[in-house]
This record gives C-alpha cells, sequence and structure tokens, in this order.
C-alpha cells in the first residue's frame, strides 16, 4: 500500500506555506501520497484574491522578512503556490479545504484557487491521518 | 562504482543546478521513467542535500544508486534504472 503523509496548513504565512510546499515536495518525490488539510489562516492564502497579494510572514521572525523575500527573488526561488501546483501535477497531493473555518466565514469552494480538491470536515481529515505514516502541522 | 567507471557511464543528463530542495530530487524522480531499464540517470545538482536525499530515494523506489562525481560548485549524481 502507498505510504501517507498528513499536513495542516494552519498558517497562512508564506515562510510557513513555502515550508508546507517543500515537505509536501519531498513526500512526492519519495512516492507518498499527501493529504493537506488548509484550515484558519491557511485558507486566506489559498483564496483567489489573496494568493498573489499575500506576503505576510511569521510574526516573530519579521525583521528578517525582507531580506528572505529578496534572497527568493534574487535566485529566481518559486512562490508557495506554484510549488504547490507543481508537486501535484507529479504525485498524488490532494488539497482539502476545512469547512468548519469556510462556513464560519461565509466562503465557498469558487473563491479559492483551482487547485484545490475539495471541502471537507476534521472527521474526515481524522481519518486520512490516521492512515499517514508522517503528519505535520505548520 | 569507483570514479572512472562513473566517468565511462552512458548517461542521461538531468540539469537541476540552481534549483533548492527538492527540486533534484523531483528532476530525478520525473526523469528516471523516460529512461529504459537499465539505463542511468545523471542528476546535476548544487544542493547540498541532495546528495544524501538521492540514495536515499533510490533505496526507498528500487532504483540503483551508483555514486557521485563531486565537481566545482555542483555534484554528478548517477542513478541506474532497475524498474
Amino acid at each position: 500500500m502507498t505510504e501517507k503523509m498528513a499536513l495542516v496548513l494552519f498558517s497562512g504565512s508564506v515562510d510557513k506555506l513555502l515550508a508546507g510546499g517543500i515537505m509536501a515536495g519531498g513526500a512526492v518525490a519519495m512516492d507518498m501520497e499527501v493529504d493537506i488539510f488548509v484550515t484558519f489562516w491557511g485558507l486566506v492564502a489559498f483564496r483567489k484574491d489573496q494568493v498573489n497579494v499575500n506576503q505576510r510572514m511569521s510574526k516573530e521572525f519579521e525583521d528578517m522578512a525582507p531580506a528572505l523575500l529578496q534572497a527568493m527573488q534574487a535566485k529566481h526561488y518559486p512562490s508557495w503556490i506554484d510549488t504547490f501546483r507543481k508537486i501535484r501535477s507529479m504525485g498524488q497531493v490532494r488539497i482539502h479545504l476545512c469547512s468548519m473555518t469556510m462556513d464560519m466565514m461565509g466562503w465557498k469552494k469558487e473563491d479559492f484557487v483551482d487547485i484545490v480538491d475539495d471541502v471537507i470536515g476534521v472527521g474526515s481529515f481524522i481519518e486520512m491521518a490516521k492512515e499517514a505514516k508522517v503528519s505535520l502541522f505548520l | 562504482m569507483q570514479e572512472t567507471e562513473l566517468r565511462a557511464l552512458k548517461t542521461k543528463v538531468v540539469d537541476a543546478r540552481g534549483t533548492s530542495c527538492p527540486g533534484p530530487l523531483l528532476e530525478t524522480k520525473k526523469a528516471i521513467v523516460g529512461l529504459p531499464v537499465g539505463g542511468v540517470l545523471e542528476t546535476l545538482s548544487s544542493d547540498e542535500g541532495t546528495k544524501a536525499d538521492i540514495p536515499m530515494w533510490a533505496k526507498k523506489t528500487g532504483q540503483e544508486f551508483l555514486g557521485i562525481l563531486g565537481e566545482s560548485g555542483y555534484d554528478r549524481i548517477f542513478v541506474r534504472r532497475l524498474k
């Protein structure tokens, strides 16, 4: 049976999304399937109206954010969303939106970028995570 | 494999220099399926971590890691497709 990784994207800050994309990419390279549960601020980042403008960074490293953005630009580092697009096209990567946050904020699936798969409840995600050999929370 | 053996191999080269982890690994995964079984893939990588990752990947996916040649500023990493 294929091994699985479960990843919770709670944060919508670019640095954590990048780390999430890299780790999911590593899992794809290692022939694992990846289920990603996007919740709370993570959902903000995946919104169509935010995906290209959101430049939020982790608060505790705010002072280093410009240096990180500059280094990414200088080295032509792909954006976090391009990383997710790429790995999704290369392997079994499913991106699930959290129904509870969506409901609370009054958001619809159409508000989100085209690489999200579905809207699910936490129970479904826990079932997926139960099967996963690697579970991460960002 | 010895250095002289690696240098003599006929390979398909995938140039992943300049891409960051896990870029070279993903390029390797993508390229290996384009080779016939028995063929050798040579990944060029400037990412330090990839030297550890490709042998691990080969073991996990049932391919044969052959060795690494260090060049100036990058590595040549050799894998034979077994399946």
